[in-house]
């Protein structure tokens, strides 16, 4: 029996601060308005630089009796959770204190999802896992439920619950399968367990393993378990959606790295399958789909399936150049959609919520920098070099052709060409199309504006000089 | 400096391209510095040009520095004789559109000039690329500029152009995107395109590789039948975009065939080659009949284009004749280089008089000759340029395309001769419903000559299609060895190494 309970030294800090922002929330008046944003920057900070120091490079170490690792994959994924999340909240702080939302609660729910996402990514046991995700789940839909006057988003909110629960249901209907089968819970003892079963007799392992991706593809919002996905972005408010759409889906794929690459990695015919036919469906009903849509975060919502999708093409292959591209393009996915919301959070003023796309009407005339930085966002998520976006797409797309799957790839290509159709529509309308009357750009402070130039430029900067994210990419796997 | 002559030309434009953009507040200024930017460009391409020796076989100016060593992916430039020619008339082109646009755009001027100038480098970079990945970064890249030029300064169908445009050659650069990603595969992890030249590819993999470059190329150049997105982005975009699509950007496709597909799939391209001539000489015919049809002068300068550039691709596919020769690989590149300086003319023209009345209907115009007589000098000496006037460019790489289809297949050359007479038709027919007869309308009563501006352009353009009519060895000269290295590629098959 070892604890080891250094390793978990962010996590107990986070949980702490917490505690101290609640009670803080509570005590404090109401004008005292920065305390909140304030603290929850410490926060981050602090867990930040804590996480640095508990790490030592280049080894797996093992806390809470084997439950609880910290191998380089958990480390990256939480310095990088860390970082967007304070990216996340110096784009939203503004947005929060227009909208009169309840601040506290705002800043609380967001750490417990932050800290819900650590966990998970740290988890090497499916109990912590599942512990892990559903306290992100529940989390993200405090957040999604706060926004109380909306029925849009009560509605989001209940059917973000529901099904929510039953795929963590799913999920663990399939866990306790596998258990069965294997006689445990841990991820690298269910290795063990497979191998020596030896492929025999495996009809109930299977079984497990259908409803864990199940499950699994639920969180990750994969067709056809994607009916969720375009209701809760449209149901959220812009800042609730920035945090659903940016590093909870890291969480998720890392998430799904360790089920699949841990435990069932000896399943992998079988699951490798299933991936591609759920890939394969969810990049054409994602990006098809898409196209009909009026409102931004809903297209987004279904942009957001497709590229899923074609980030489950990566995992498909088994591969550490298809893993590598994987975390690739999932952290240049979250960098060029940060900064799109970064811009959305910063033109919706005064309870004015930029949801239309024709509310982005003429931004090149009234702000041809934010505009600018739009035209980044869409180009890059379309995949058009010289931007970040395209070397996603390509490092994917040439993991596939090396594994063989030239078909597939010629697939995945052309309905990423329907894809850059909606995104160009974006920009028809912030370039070609007349002011609309409605739109005002909110005065953002100093810091934010430096945060989101840097955060527009870095997708450039990727574009021209991709080698030193990718090298970060793997170095995330060599745990 | 002269080792980086190829970067300085590709990354001086789009500095001044970004620093117009940050000054963009003062236009002024902003028209400055795009030409100076423009003018730089010039300076080092024409270094280039001369400094470039023709004798030699290769490539010349070559830069090479790791850029994305996990993927082998490397900063790789240089030019032979197939590709510099291009590069002169890329910048030179670029330079009479930032002219041609000084006092005509004043929308959103800083953005107009830094489009055109990032553009400008971006297809030189295109035309300077060893890197397989590195050509696709640029040749990609070009549509954002041009979806925006086309959507923000063009007229009233501007939006379905824009679109249309984009996501057709998007299209075909992505299935070349898998085309070349397997070339790396087959080719042991390398995306030097000199390397795909030797390597070994079965005639189903050939063919597979040639459908995706044609779909990609053929979109550019256009071919006949996925020609259709040029017709609606010339008229809608602005003078300046219809000068570069039409001088610079479908060139992009001609040379796509020959820096591609000629050399990589080589047995692929022999099987093909009858579709190809076929395809080509429906685009010379056919589409010199459409044009003839036209009454906006803008559409029937399209869809002249469409044909001239048929005679590129018949050049470019007549090596499968019994004689080796390089006539019509080098009349391609030939008709290329001209067609981007008559193209451009004849754009320039239609601006011109399309500032003064705004409408690009033949019915409108009428008598012109009496109040431009400057003008209609120029005019009639592009006109008889674009339809094949001995003398003139024109004439120079249609003949040489029709020797050589001469060489290979009378019927070819028979064909190939009429659309001479098309050409003469379409233009000579509408230069005369434009130019000459009574002045018909108040519009027309009104126009004025040409201004300073506009004939500075008119005659640098004037320069080049008489002198390059007349003495077309500057160039040829020039290219012949890179032209013969690619002929001799061309005739090894792949299927026995």
């Amino acid at each position: 029996m070892k604890f080891n309970i250094v390793l978990a030294l962010p996590e107990i800090f986070l949980t702490l601060m917490i505690v101290i922002m609640l009670l803080v929330d509570a005590f404090s008046c109401q004008h005292k308005k920065h305390l909140n944003t304030v603290l929850t920057f410490i926060t981050l900070v602090g867990g930040f630089i804590l996480q640095i120091l508990v790490f030592r490079p280049g080894t797996s170490a093992f806390a809470f009796n084997q439950m609880f690792i910290l191998d380089t994959l958990a480390e990256g994924s939480k310095l990088f959770i860390y970082l967007f999340s304070i990216v996340i909240l110096m784009y939203v702080k503004q947005y929060i204190n227009d909208k009169k939302v309840l601040k506290g609660e705002f800043y609380a729910i967001f750490l417990f999802a932050i800290l819900g996402m650590q966990v998970m990514v740290s988890a090497d046991n499916f109990l912590v896992l599942y512990v892990g995700l559903e306290l992100l789940s529940l989390s993200l839909i405090g957040l999604v439920a706060l926004n109380r006057d909306s029925t849009k988003a009560t509605e989001a909110a209940m059917k973000y619950f529901i099904l929510s629960a039953l795929a963590s249901g799913i999920l663990l209907y399939g866990i306790s399968f596998i258990y069965g089968a294997t006689a445990s819970l841990q991820l690298r003892d269910i290795t063990l367990a497979i191998y020596s079963m030896n492929g025999e007799n495996n009809t109930m392992l299977l079984f497990g393993l259908v409803f864990v991706i199940a499950g699994l593809v639920f969180k990750l919002g994969l067709v056809p378990f994607h009916m969720w996905v375009p209701d809760v972005y449209e149901g959220s408010s812009l800042a609730t959606l920035t945090i659903i759409a940016t590093i909870a889906k890291i969480a998720g794929i890392i998430f799904v790295i360790r089920i699949l690459f841990t435990a069932l990695i000896l399943l992998n015919k079988e699951w490798v399958v299933m991936l591609q036919i759920l890939a394969i469906l969810s990049l054409f009903i994602g990006n098809i789909v898409a196209i009909a849509q009026t409102n931004i975060k809903r297209m987004l919502g279904y942009s957001a399936i497709a590229h899923m999708g074609f980030v489950t093409f990566g995992l498909m292959l088994v591969s550490q150049a298809g893993l590598s591209a994987v975390v690739f393009y999932m952290l240049v996915y979250v960098i060029t959609s940060l900064a799109g919301f970064g811009v959305l959070l910063l033109l919706s003023k005064d309870g004015f919520e930029c949801e239309k796309i024709s509310d982005l009407s003429g931004l090149s005339k009234i702000h041809p920098v934010y505009a600018g930085i739009m035209l980044l966002v869409m180009f890059s998520l379309a995949g058009i070099p010289p931007l970040a976006g395209f070397y996603a797409k390509f490092v994917i797309l040439q993991a596939l052709v090396d594994s063989g799957y030239t078909t597939t790839a010629i697939y995945a290509v052309i309905l990423s060409l329907i894809g850059a159709f909606y995104y160009l529509r974006v920009v028809k309308v912030m370039y070609f199309d007349e002011k609309d009357a409605n739109l005002q750009v909110a005065q953002a402070t100093l810091s934010t504006r430096t945060i989101l130039f840097i955060n527009g430029g870095l997708i450039i900067l990727i574009g021209i000089a991709p080698k030193f994210l990718m090298l970060i990419s793997s170095i995330f796997l060599l745990g | 400096m002269m080792q980086h002559l190829i970067s300085l030309t590709v990354w001086v434009p789009i500095l001044f391209g970004v620093l117009v953009l940050l000054v963009g507040k003062n236009e002024c200024l902003a028209r400055y510095m795009a030409l100076l930017g423009a003018l730089l460009g010039l300076f080092f391409s024409g270094v280039i040009f001369i400094k470039f020796n023709g004798a030699a076989s290769g490539l010349q100016f070559v830069e090479d520095y790791t850029w994305i060593s996990n993927l082998n992916i490397n900063y790789h430039l240089g030019v032979d004789g197939i590709a510099m020619p291009f590069l002169l008339l890329n910048n030179f082109i670029t330079v009479l559109v930032i002219i041609a646009g000084w006092r005509v755009i004043t929308y959103k001027v800083a953005l107009y000039n830094s489009m055109f100038l990032i553009m400008t480098g971006l297809m030189s970079g295109v035309f300077g690329a060893v890197d397989a990945i590195l050509f696709y970064v640029f040749f990609e890249a070009m549509l954002i500029p041009m979806y925006l030029i086309i959507g923000v300064w063009g007229s009233t169908n501007r939006v379905y152009a824009a679109i249309k445009f984009f996501l057709y050659t998007l299209l075909g650069s992505l299935l070349m995107l898998i085309a070349l990603i397997y070339l790396y595969k087959q080719s042991n992890h390398s995306f030097n395109i000199f390397n795909y030249y030797h390597t070994p590819l079965t005639m189903a993999a050939q063919i597979f590789i040639f459908i995706a470059f044609f779909f990609s190329f053929a979109v550019k150049v256009p071919m006949w039948p996925v020609h259709t997105w040029l017709p609606d982005a010339h008229p809608e975009a602005p003078t300046g975009g219809s000068i570069v699509l039409a001088a610079i950007t479908l060139k992009i496709g001609g040379y796509g065939f020959l820096r591609f597909v000629l050399p990589i799939v080589p047995d692929a391209s022999r099987y093909l080659a009858p579709v190809m001539i076929t395809l080509s000489l429906i685009a010379i015919v056919y589409i010199g009949f459409v044009a003839i049809m036209q009454r906006d002068m803008k559409k029937l300068v399209a869809y002249s284009s469409i044909s001239h550039m048929g005679f590129v691709t018949l050049g470019s596919f007549l090596f499968i004749g019994p004689i080796l020769n390089t006539w019509g690989l080098q009349g391609a590149i030939v008709q290329m280089i001209s067609h981007g300086f008559i193209a451009a003319a004849m754009f320039m023209c239609i601006g011109v008089m399309y500032d003064r009345v705004h409408s690009r209907n033949i019915a409108d115009y009428g008598g012109v000759v009496n109040k431009m007589p400057i003008f209609a000098a120029f005019f009639m000496l592009f006109a008889m340029a674009n339809s094949g006037l001995p003398g003139t460019s024109g004439f120079v790489g249609e003949f040489m395309v029709i020797m050589a289809a001469v060489q290979t297949n009378f019927i070819y050359a028979l064909i190939a001769a009429l659309a001479m007479i098309l050409g003469a038709a379409f233009s000579l027919w509408m230069y005369k419903r434009v130019i000459f007869g009574e002045v018909t309308n108040s519009h027309v009563e009104q126009m004025q000559d040409v201004n300073c501006l506009e004939f500075i352009v008119l005659l640098a353009l004037a320069i080049a299609v008489i002198g390059m009519g007349v003495y077309p060895e500057i160039f040829v000269a020039k290219m012949q060895t890179g032209v013969r290295d690619l002929v001799l590629q061309v005739a090894n098959s792949k299927l026995g190494v």
